[in-house]
């Protein structure tokens, strides 16, 4: 039996009848055709399909569609502005940060969540905000140094 | 700074934006109309004849199209290598492993594809089963393959020099056994595809592969379809590292529905499928007897391995060989021998993960080389540096390093280390290791025995003589070859890299056997390079026409044509440049002469303008039998400094520096050269420290999820110093060889290493998990 929800997605007012056993991930992918967010593992392993849920990143396939009822998302599609990328988004094109990208999109959005709850995050900060984001390609590093530069707004290089 | 205007620089990613953004489009982002879900009925027992498969339930489900079995699907025997096609699509008679395929369903949703699958009865005779290479080769094991006697899948015996003779000849001799344990790749982006055979009769595939060549051969054999109507396409792959170098069952079951039922069909791997196909890195069990001078000149190696491959070949052959092939280099080492067999076991093949072959040998060698030298009292970098191979050298089995930049390396990675001040003077608990690296930049030849190029690339010219469009077939899966190949374009024809666009990772854009060995740099870089080369001098012939300036008198760079022998009038040709470009803003106003201007009059002459570009190596390595397998056109040498610290009390290691110095010829794009450096030591911390796929007694994977199956997360890796040692490779563009499988090669033997200087024990069993670091401690405290 579907149920009807009412939520927020990037910005936008939108309302839904979803099975109850939908995931957030599936609704967001299939019935909003939002497929930035990924899906490496749908068991909340590896971090791809991380969202911004009220101002904190949460694993969107451990997430029933149902259970976001009534909240505000933010998925990657809604980090570009009008005037282009998301210093995020920039500093990681700009530094290397992205290789086959899979792991990209959740890693932003972690990175985006942990900026917005401390501002200047040193290493070991950013490195544990991102530990639940798993990227098989970069070993992190770049990822690091990318957040970094954002975090130091952006005065050692965009 | 450099000679060249777009290559040896860093330059961010042409996909970067479209990743970062979300737009980038993945195999599982994709649908086409009409669209079916499928889905694959594998085995739950690891060994089993199979009596009877009934599939009436499933075809009576509402919303399920198809069922297809071994019956429907042709039962043409396929794998990676020819000699060992020992796979079908979906099993003849028995089952040899927990995953081996049975059936396939498609249907209109997934839910009802997997339901249907839930419904086919399949009656089983249980078999004894084997899950060790001791327990498969025993005298009257039970049998997995009919064709293979003892359960061995191959065998190489191979012998260069004297080495029983020339280990009588040595003062030190030790022998040591060593053994890692299965990997897997842990890509994030678990397998997908989507096949779709259309009214025309052709089928496109659309998939997650490192290999569109070979995905695109292997599905044409397979199904029975001229491979002129079968056409693969890559989208965006979210990694690979070996395992997706291979037609898997997944795409040919997909192709099989989707010829049944004329309609899209779509089918992915779970994550725990994705560990079930495996196709990673084998177990390997190393025994090597090494054999030295007192003054630390190594004389000889023995090295007997015995690979547990699982139930079916896959790239095992080569497998089998690289692991004897790659280890003499990077030393100078005149005997070497080596006894490798490769074991069916009823597990989920083995096959390539990067550094294919070579990684276990490697960290074999490399730790009792430390040991060795430890005995001889001599310093582990001198050592190395002592042995090391030098450019022009030819290994024992006939490999010849055409640049090689071993020394250099060794000695970066021990000066940006502070290896001289740390080494010997590090504080209780704490180690530093050294240890070097050797790899291929390229297979030298193909996986089937065929005289084919590599790779071919075409370059287009769009009319207005602005863009030149770079079609290749290569495949980009992360590692950041599209943005390579348009630098090399952009470099050799003369434009900037805005200019260049690129298209990759679709059959119809020419050959290429696709992202593994470490080869496209090299060898699509080469034909990107020819095939640019021809562009240019299709333009230049007919400026040289026009202009009536001999051709040798003219070059193009920066976007520009450049007259070596002073001014030349050209006005004529703008003026009718601007003619043809009526209505335009952009018109060029420069007093120089634009490429674009040289590429439309270029197009009015002659049409459209199309470059093309090819390569293959020359004949590569020895007439012995398995000389092919570890021939490249050239090779990669590296080395790596380590440091950790162990905790005695709970056995945790912590790795606190990496110093990696590694010799890519010339770097392309220099940020790309450090991602892959950086990732490869995160794969390599992994395998080292936490990395084992697990099984019960049953054959049944017991952590197939990235929660038990642990991979390194951002707060397992230190950062890395990265030290790109440059050579001038003569077989690759611009001086370019490998970079990406290379760097794994030092990571482990270094870790081992430190742990080794660290503690004063060798620990000879992968993964270095606390329990067993602690284990080996309390072993050694007891005196045992």
């Amino acid at each position: 039996m579907k149920k009807l929800i009412e939520l927020t997605v990037n910005g936008r007012r939108c309302e839904a009848a979803v099975e109850p056993n939908r995931t957030l991930v599936d609704f967001l992918r299939h019935d909003l055709g939002l497929t930035g967010t990924k899906k490496g593992c749908d068991a909340g392993d590896c971090g791809t399909c991380t969202v911004i849920m009220d101002g904190r990143p949460v694993n969107s396939c451990l997430v029933l569609a149902v259970t976001a009822h009534g909240k505000e998302i933010t998925t990657i599609e809604g980090l570009e502005t009008d005037e282009g990328l998301h210093p995020l988004q920039e500093a990681f094109v700009q530094h290397g940060a992205v290789q086959c990208g899979f792991c990209t999109p959740g890693m932003i959005l972690s990175a985006k969540s942990l900026l917005e709850r401390n501002p200047n995050p040193d290493e070991l900060e950013i490195r544990t905000a991102l530990s639940g984001n798993l990227c098989r390609c970069t070993g992190y590093q770049k990822i690091v140094e990318a957040v970094l530069s954002v975090g130091q707004g952006g005065r050692h290089g965009g | 700074m450099t000679l060249h205007s777009v290559i040896n620089k860093r330059a961010p990613r042409l996909d970067a934006p479209a990743k970062a953004t979300g737009r980038a489009k993945f195999i599982d982002d994709l649908s086409l109309p009409g669209l079916l879900y499928g889905a694959i009925l594998q085995s739950p027992l690891p060994h089993a004849r199979i009596l009877n498969i009934d599939t009436s339930r499933a075809e009576r489900l509402p919303g399920v199209r198809q069922v297809v079995t071994a019956e429907d699907a042709g039962q043409v025997p396929y794998g990676v290598s020819p000699a060992r096609y020992d796979e079908n699509l979906f099993c003849l008679d028995k089952v040899r492993y927990v995953g081996d395929e049975i059936a396939a369903v498609a249907a209109t949703d997934l839910e009802t594809a997997l339901e249907a699958v839930s419904l086919i009865r399949v009656d089983y005779e249980e078999l004894p089963a084997v899950f060790t290479p001791e327990e498969a080769m025993a005298e009257g094991a039970p049998q997995l393959h009919d064709r293979y006697p003892r359960n061995l899948c191959a065998e190489v015996h191979q012998e260069f020099g004297d080495v029983e003779a020339a280990l009588k000849t040595c003062d030190l001799v030790r022998t040591d056994t060593f053994i890692n344990k299965r990997q897997d790749a842990a890509f994030l982006e678990p397998n997908g595809c989507i096949a779709n055979f259309d009214l025309q009769g052709y089928l496109t595939l659309y998939t997650s592969t490192q290999v569109p060549h070979y995905v695109q051969r292997t599905v044409a054999m397979v199904l029975g379809l001229p491979i002129g109507k079968v056409r693969v396409i890559k989208p965006y792959v979210g990694g690979g590292f070996g395992p997706k170098a291979a037609a898997t069952p997944l795409e040919l079951s997909a192709c099989l529905l989707s010829l049944k039922t004329r309609k899209p069909v779509k089918m992915n791997y779970t994550r725990e499928q994705v560990f079930l196909f495996s196709r990673a890195r084998h177990q390997f069990k190393h025994t090597l007897t090494t054999g030295v001078k007192k003054d630390g000149t190594i004389v000889a190696l023995a090295n007997e391995c015995y690979l547990e491959g699982g139930a079916y070949c896959s790239f095992g052959i080569a497998t089998v060989y690289y692991a004897g092939s790659l280890l003499g280099a990077p030393y100078r080492l005149p005997n070497m021998k080596y006894d490798g067999y490769r074991v069916y076991t009823n597990k989920p093949a083995c096959g390539a993960q990067r550094g294919h072959g070579g990684v276990a040998a490697r960290a074999a060698w490399e730790q009792q080389l430390d040991a060795i030298a430890h005995e001889l009292g001599m310093d582990p970098v001198e050592f190395r540096l002592k042995n090391s191979m030098e450019a022009g050298d030819v290994t024992c089995n006939e490999l010849y390093t055409s640049s090689f930049g071993m020394k250099e390396c060794i000695e970066a990675a021990a000066r940006g280390s502070n290896w001289k001040e740390k080494k010997g003077k590090m504080p209780k608990g704490k180690g530093i290791g050294v240890a070097c690296g050797f790899f291929v930049s390229g297979a030298g030849y193909p996986i089937y025995r065929s005289d084919t190029y590599h790779c071919t690339v075409t370059i287009r010219l769009s009319e207005d003589g602005g863009t030149a469009h770079v079609y290749t077939a290569a495949a980009e899966i992360g590692q950041g070859s599209d943005t390579a190949m348009a630098m090399i374009a952009a470099e050799a024809l003369g434009v900037p890299l805005e200019a260049v666009r690129l298209s990759s990772g679709d059959t119809e854009y020419g050959i290429d056997l696709g992202a593994y060995s470490s080869r496209t740099t090299l060898m699509t870089g080469h034909a990107t390079k020819e095939a640019a080369e021809n562009v240019k001098a299709q333009v230049l012939e007919v400026l040289s026409d026009e202009l009536r300036v001999p051709l040798g008198e003219m070059d193009i760079r920066d976007g520009y044509v450049e007259f070596k022998r002073g001014p030349v009038d050209f006005t004529a040709l703008r003026t009718r440049y601007i003619k043809e470009h009526r209505g335009w803003t952009d018109n060029p106003e420069d007093d120089r002469l634009t490429f674009r201007e040289a590429a439309r009059m270029a197009y009015l002459a002659r049409g459209t303008i199309v470059g093309t570009g090819k390569y293959k190596p020359g004949e590569l390595g020895g007439k012995f039998k398995g000389a092919t397998v570890g021939t490249s056109p050239a090779y990669g040498p590296s080395a790596q400094v380590v440091e950790v610290t162990v905790d005695e009390e709970t056995g945790k290691i912590t790795v606190d520096r990496m110093t990696d110095a590694h010799d890519c010829g010339k770097a392309i794009n220099v940020t790309s050269v450090e991602g892959q450096m950086q990732g490869s030591l995160s794969m390599g911390l992994g395998e080292a420290l936490f990395e084992e796929v697990k099984f019960d007694d049953k054959g049944r994977i017991l952590n197939a999820n990235l929660s038990e199956y642990k991979i390194p997360t951002a707060l397992d890796m230190p950062n890395v110093k990265t030290l790109i040692v440059e050579s001038n490779e003569p077989n690759g563009p611009f001086g370019a060889k490998e970079v990406g499988e290379g760097a794994i090669m030092p990571t482990i033997p270094a870790i081992l290493n430190a742990v080794y200087d660290a503690t004063g024990v060798l620990i000879q069993e992968l993964p270095l998990t606390p329990e067993r670091v602690y284990m080996a401690l309390k072993k050694k405290r007891e005196g045992k």
